[in-house]
């Protein structure tokens, strides 16, 4: 079954073609590796699927329904650039904030639940604004996994990340994999993203270059792909 | 039910931060004291002109300093990218819009509230006995700057002049509401009693008022996503 569809999809912004008739699938409890240089497309088209941007053309299914609408939306968990957290609510408040937003049932228990998996519940009453990068970083990713997402929809999740966060975001991505969930992620950090990926597609200035299965040749020579079919 | 508290869920995350940062309120209420202290140089309090043109000074001040808050409305969810977060929550932009709106209408009000005082202080003007009046006239006034101005903070908030374009498009759009709530005050403030040729304002600073929040409501999806 598929979880993603994308139809020929094309995003300008202004005159300028940020995608350009990009159409593939991801099938449910698949991992994407999205990858490509810089300015390739990729975060648009992350931004697209978490409906924070509408297409220009083409059409985008997500979970068998639009990507705006409100039943998409519960079950997609999306870690983009920034960490999305508030700096001056504490890391409690802030988690409780979005645990009502989602509807859960039960936001103080989700809450605390996720700052114990976080190994913030020492810090759960201090403001964001006081706390380190990592458990900042920690802290987001608590923020995108609480409401246990069906899709996760990661921008650079790796990106600036402290061991300790890598090593938590690591263990929540393969759980995630293991419940079923599917997870499509924009990376440059090719060797930790293969390992993880079930599936890899690259986007070339705003066109698919190449959509497939991760496959050895990628995991031990993680380059291959951008010589096969990226920019020189 | 469900819909109402995630508004209020929004709301609340809004007037914490600013309990704990205090810096729109701080900003807002300091502008409108020093407006209210320089315009009172520049009337004679003793004068009967004071009075009519105190409704005119008293909602331009709340105006001025209203744009203070409603400029940081949307602005500050651009810190960690907190408002793509909120976006890509199953908050509708309905929902997400009336509880800024809410938030912003609290913080105006409390400016409001401050400055009506000082007000009367500084050009000797004895507020009404009809001062419930006068406060209906500001919860209504109030709204109306709200509305237009939450939904203009929405639209501008990635613009890099965002400070300058938003009080440029609002106040144009704020004129009938203005009017309203200037003709209004200036009655009250001056003992007069409302008659039927000044309850008219009353029609139109509801009128407003509704019309505008249905408008920004059905609109504010298209200003945040496309």
């Amino acid at each position: 079954m598929s979880a993603v569809a994308i139809e020929g999809v094309w995003k300008f912004f202004g005159d300028y073609p940020a995608l350009r008739d990009v159409s593939f699938g991801v099938d449910s409890g698949a991992c994407l590796a999205l990858l490509g240089r810089n300015g390739a497309g990729k975060t648009t088209l992350l931004r697209i699927l978490a409906g924070l941007s509408r297409t220009s053309k083409g059409r985008i299914t997500v979970l068998n329904e639009d990507a705006r609408a409100e039943i998409t939306r519960r079950r997609i968990g999306v870690l983009g650039h920034g960490i999305g957290v508030y700096e001056e609510l504490s890391a409690l408040e802030n988690l409780l904030l979005f645990a009502r937003l989602y509807g859960m049932e039960n936001p103080d228990r989700t809450a605390n639940e996720w700052l114990a998996r976080t190994g913030l519940e020492r810090v759960r009453d201090g403001l964001v604004r006081e706390f380190s990068r990592g458990m900042r970083q920690r802290l987001a990713v608590a923020r995108a996994f609480l409401h246990q997402p069906k899709l996760l929809l990661l921008d650079e999740p790796f990106t600036a990340l402290d061991d300790r966060a890598i090593k938590v975001l690591q263990d929540l991505l393969k759980g995630a994999l293991a419940d079923g969930s599917t997870i499509i992620m924009s990376t440059h950090q090719l060797r930790e993203a293969l390992e993880l990926a079930t599936d890899v597609a690259l986007i070339n200035r705003g066109k698919l270059a190449f959509r497939g299965a991760r496959t050895r040749e990628m995991l031990e020579d993680p380059s291959w792909l951008y010589r096969n079919y990226g920019e020189a | 039910m469900k819909f109402l508290r995630q508004v209020f869920a929004i709301t609340a995350k809004d007037l914490r931060s600013e309990v704990r940062s205090k810096d729109t309120v701080n900003a807002s209420l300091s502008f409108a004291l020093v407006i209210l202290l320089l315009f009172s140089f520049a009337f004679d309090p003793s004068s009967d002109q004071i009075r009519e043109i105190a409704g005119g000074l008293l909602w331009l001040v709340f105006a001025f300093a209203g744009t203070l808050i409603l400029n940081r409305s949307f602005a500050r969810e651009l810190v960690n990218d907190c408002l793509d977060a909120l976006i890509a929550s199953p908050v509708s932009g309905a929902q997400l819009y009336l509880g800024k709106c809410i938030a912003n209408y609290a913080l105006l009000l409390i400016v409001e509230t401050v400055c009506l005082p000082v007000f009367a202080v500084f050009y000797n003007v004895r507020l009404p006995r009809s001062l419930v009046l006068l406060f209906v006239v500001m919860l209504l006034g109030t709204w109306g700057i709200t509305v237009i101005g939450t939904l203009f903070s929405a639209m501008t908030v990635n613009l890099r002049l965002r400070e300058l374009m938003l009080p440029t498009l609002i106040y144009p759009m704020l004129i009938p509401a203005l009017m309203g709530a200037i003709q209004l005050s200036t009655v009250l403030i001056a003992g007069d009693p409302v008659g039927a040729d000044n309850e008219i304002w009353f029609r139109v600073l509801v009128a407003f008022d509704l019309i505008f929040t249905i408008l920004a409501v059905g609109l504010v999806e298209i200003v945040l996503v496309g």
